[in-house]
């Protein structure tokens, strides 16, 4: 399987991807600038974290005007897979990928730590290793990860199933503290109606290897390496 | 161009912070009047801050030469030390402190980005970030309000730019409420023989200043961090630099690539920090034993109406001088138009060892780069303060014994010095670049180094209360406990880089704290095999003359030979056997001396301090050893608080209680508990280890003595403590966050 791992001035999980699906993974991986206009040949497009363009303005504001943004979405017309953390989940928002966006943290704080996120369906392409109900321990790395939509968008996205983790505390449940950003519905991550294109704020890349403290990460990356296979 | 003397009115002289008789010296160098400018650039070269002019006697004192030593010191932007493997680490660490008094959001911020650029001036990447923190009390809304700002804007500069942060420490104390300590290291790495030097060789070759526009900020900033802060100290905010993280992500990502792909396309990296264009352009040439031409009017500017003053001593941020081979100007310029940068050509490499400066066709300063930088050096050992001498008299054995062990404990686990500081770090992205094996709240931050076996450790550490009371004691602990801090995760300590935070040196007082703290330093050092290998002093810590308590910050390096090995804090397993090596349990009060216990609970800051080098040492080999043969479930150092707060730690940590009711605590409970004998730490065996771990500390010649065992919830230490880890974990947790006005404990 062969993925993209975009690049935008002020991206830096890109390296991060590209190690897992390389190294330990054993997957092709290419770094794609921002100023390339083709995604041609990849299987997956990954939108990895950081601070796009410095995040200035709105995250992910600017980014959506790099050339390689159309690429991406001739990628997602053909049916491809993306998957974009934190600032790639921001990104994608902003472009109009996926509903709703990220707003400043409850605590107005940036947050760094491991969390627990609920599998909510696992008959996805990022999901498909999981089993249901699982939990994730991920690492969060955030300034802006407070989801937000209007509450027909919400609802919809309830009803067609397209929230795919949710912040959960160690036990499972979803409580108050266990939402670390105050995102609505406690939503960590959400697909698109093709089921194509998942954003999420926690970092599967960073919980990849035991030796950095957890390998939860690697049952999104597997089940896209499933889907794919 | 002889004018009569006195020509400079005082007010001048005192912006520039430079003394009649240093301008008299100055003048009597150059041999007529120096031009404004050039007054300005003495000022600002001659400041403590870029000139060293308190400090640099004494570095004497510092062991600096090892066979890993790549730099020397002062040398370069930063020390490198080779870790083997074919790989390189650079680091430093660098105070911001006045700025962050006056601004501390756009203060702390930028002094990450400057050390940064340190790093990346080297050629290395940037991988970890460290920051030694000092305030006031945080019950003080004021203390509160920079703890909040200065955090922030370390973790917003830091989390723009992907570095992960690692370690430091954040500790109270009154004597920084209005002069907070804001110190950040920076560790990079690069591959052995690809490191770049700060030095502007062959005549003829370009000065690119690449990144950012210079605008009028950040004038004098070398001289506003070179004298004691005041009342009117806030009409020193223009000061303060803006900070612009993007950018100098940028910049990080250009220079590192620059420094990789194209190194025959450039002789020279160097930051702009304080002092601007001025001290990097100087120092660059200096270093080399050139020249360099300047004109000012090719340099970018951010404004209309700017004197080559103002562009010469801007400290507007993130921008770097490159020194670039003749005939490579277009390459470079275009490999930085890549990371949408501007670069342009603003002078050349001469011959002639003079700082020639052109506004246009208007020569606006000519003067010898050797005078420049060696600005009038001051050499004191200073007087001992009486106060601080009749502290260390101080004999805590005449203060009655404590009589409720649980409650003292539990309320030392809640002193802001010792409670948990996640509130702090978790504003920080601690493991952007994958590497980071052991996060913030262990000893010491772990970094493995992909594609090898090896992992390098990090801690900083540094004490002001001990240091006052015996500034010799302070610097040698302060060395000892981040030496410690690297070990207990298994590591080998390699080298250190220190930031010297002192009041003024111009009182005697001060002068003794300097001179006996840096040869602490210096002792410890060379009895630990941890060569100094860059630093930076901040003197002038002062705000209406009330100094700030002498704190030396040492930043330690070690290196674990294999990352599977790498030791953890927390108790691991129901049965494993808790030892404490190094001194037994100690039956001295005067162990309790200018600890965390009196301070806490007797508000006294006093009594005897004291180290001991051999048994550091001993210590450190112990552990490192027992390490790399697979001897240790968990390794905690004991310091702050004593034995009881490192056993209740290591509870917390792993969610395991300890069975100690057997140990014996002597006559005095808050000695045994919480007296702070150095040279210790708390570790945990399985029982199948224990003879092998004996005779190791046998045959290192270090007493090893048997705790209890790992078990069930509580923590049990003699007959004094018997407390349930839960409400431990409560006080210890629930401190910081309660006192910062949010009740959200971090989720680990």
């Amino acid at each position: 399987m062969r993925f993209a791992v975009l690049v935008f001035p002020g991206t830096w999980s890109d390296g991060d991807c590209r190690y897992v699906l390389q190294d330990v993974l054993g997957h092709p991986t290419d770094l794609v600038w921002h100023r390339e206009s083709s995604l041609e040949g990849y299987d997956a497009v990954i939108v990895p974290g950081g601070f796009a363009h410095g995040d200035y303005l709105r995250c992910g504001a600017i980014a959506c005007f790099s050339p390689v943004m159309g690429a991406l979405r001739r990628h997602v017309d053909a049916g491809r897979l993306v998957l974009g953390s934190c600032n790639g989940f921001q990104i994608l928002c902003e472009a109009g990928l996926l509903p709703g966006t990220l707003r400043r943290n409850q605590s107005l704080q940036y947050r760094c730590a491991p969390q627990h996120v609920r599998v909510e369906r696992t008959d996805t392409p990022f999901t498909n290793t999981c089993t249901d109900g699982q939990r994730l321990m991920l690492p969060i790395s955030h300034g802006e990860g407070n989801y937000f939509a209007d509450p027909e968008t919400l609802a919809e996205l309830e009803a067609e199933r397209r929230i795919l983790f949710r912040y959960v505390d160690a036990s499972g449940n979803m409580t108050a503290s266990a939402n670390p950003n105050g995102s609505a519905s406690h939503i960590a991550g959400v697909m698109n109606a093709a089921g194509t294109v998942c954003g999420m704020m926690p970092h599967p890349e960073r919980a990849s290897e035991a030796l950095l403290g957890g390998e939860d990460g690697l049952y999104i990356w597997r089940s896209m390496i499933e889907r794919w296979s | 161009m002889t004018s009569p003397a006195c020509t400079v009115d005082d007010a001048t002289l005192e912006q520039i912070a430079l003394s009649r008789a240093e301008y008299e010296d100055a003048r009597a160098r150059l041999g007529r009047d120096p031009t404004p400018l050039e007054l300005g650039m003495i000022g600002a070269l001659w400041s403590e801050h870029c000139g060293y002019k308190h400090s640099r006697p004494l570095f004497r004192h510092f062991p600096v030469e090892a066979p890993h030593i790549l730099t020397s010191l002062g040398g370069e932007n930063a020390g490198a030390v080779d870790i083997g493997d074919g790989w390189v680490v650079v680091m430093k660490i660098e105070s911001h402190n006045h700025p962050s008094a006056i601004e501390p959001y756009q203060g702390a911020a930028t002094g990450v980005g400057g050390i940064v650029r340190d790093i990346f001036a080297m050629g290395a990447r940037p991988i970890a970030l460290l920051d030694s923190l000092r305030f006031g009390s945080p019950s003080q809304q004021d203390s509160r309000r920079l703890l909040k700002n200065v955090v922030a804007g370390i973790g917003d500069y830091g989390n723009c730019l992907g570095i992960p942060n690692v370690g430091g420490e954040v500790a109270f104390g009154g004597s920084y409420a209005a002069n907070p300590l804001v110190n950040a290291m920076c560790v990079g790495l690069a591959r052995r023989g690809a490191l770049v030097s700060a030095r502007a060789d062959g005549p003829g070759n370009a000065l690119m200043l690449v990144g950012a526009d210079t605008g009028r900020d950040g004038l004098h900033g070398a001289t506003f961090a070179s004298v004691e802060l005041g009342d009117r100290s806030e009409e020193r905010r223009p000061a303060v630099q803006v900070g612009n993280p993007f950018m100098e992500k940028l910049l990080m990502e250009a220079c590192v690539e620059l420094a990789t792909d194209h190194p025959d396309w450039i002789t020279g990296l160097q930051d702009l920090g304080a002092a601007g264009l001025t001290s990097s352009a100087v120092e660059c040439a200096a270093r080399a034993g050139t020249g360099v031409c300047i004109d000012v009017s090719r340099v970018p500017r951010r404004e209309a109406g700017m004197t080559p003053y103002d562009v010469m001593l801007s400290e507007s941020q993130e921008r770097m001088l490159v020194v670039v081979r003749c005939g490579r100007e277009d390459d470079v310029a275009r490999h930085f138009e890549r990371w949408e940068l501007a670069a342009t050509v603003v002078g050349r490499v001469t011959e002639d060892g003079v700082a020639r400066v052109v506004d246009g066709d208007d020569e606006v300063a000519n003067i010898d780069t050797a005078l420049l930088t060696s600005p009038p050096i001051y050499e004191d050992e200073g007087v001992r303060d009486p106060a601080a001498a009749a502290a260390a008299e101080f004999d805590p054995g005449m203060l009655p014994d404590l009589s409720d062990a649980n409650a003292a404990l539990l309320a030392l686990l809640a002193a802001p010095n010792i409670a948990d500081k996640s509130w702090v770090t978790r504003q920080y992205d601690q493991q952007v670049l994958t590497n980071t094996v052991l996060v913030p709240g262990s000893d010491a931050g772990v970094i493995r180094i992909k594609g090898t076996q090896r992992a390098i450790a990090l801690a900083t550490d540094g004490n002001g209360r001990t240091t006052y009371i015996d500034p010799w004691v302070g610097g040698a602990r302060a060395v000892a406990e981040a030496a410690r801090n690297v070990a207990c995760t298994g590591a080998t300590p390699l080298a250190l880089t220190d930031c010297l935070n002192f009041g003024n040196p111009e009182r005697p007082p001060i002068a003794y704290q300097l001179a006996q703290a840096v040869r602490g330093i210096g002792d410890a050092a060379r009895a630990l095999g941890t060569p100094v290998i860059s630093g930076n002093a901040s003197l002038y810590n002062e705000t209406n003359g009330i100094p700030v308590a002498p704190t030396p910050i040492i930043g330690m390096l070690g290196v674990i030979e294999d990352v599977d090995r790498v030791v953890r804090m927390p108790f691991r397993a129901e049965g494993d056997l808790v030892f404490l090596v190094g001194a037994a349990v100690p039956q001295d009060p005067a162990t309790l001396g200018g600890g965390e216990y009196l301070a806490t609970l007797q508000q006294l800051e006093a009594g005897p301090v004291a180290v001991d080098l051999p048994a550091e040492a001993a210590l450190i080999r112990f552990l490192a050893t027992a390490a790399e043969r697979g001897l240790l479930r968990s390794a905690h150092d004991c310091s702050d608080g004593g034995l009881a707060v490192a056993l209740a730690e290591c509870t917390v940590a792993g969610g395991l209680g300890v069975d100690g009711a057997s140990i014996e605590l002597g006559a005095r409970i808050d000695a045994a508990l919480f007296g702070e004998a150095g040279a210790r730490a708390v570790v945990s065996v399985h029982p199948r280890d224990r003879s092998a771990c004996d005779a190791l500390a046998q045959e290192i010649g270090i007493p090893i003595t048997f705790l209890g065992t790992v078990s069930g919830d509580r923590l049990r230490i003699g007959a004094a403590v018997d407390l349930h880890i839960n409400d431990i974990g409560i006080a210890y947790r629930k401190a910081l966050p309660a006192l910062m006005g949010d009740g959200q404990p971090a989720g680990r």
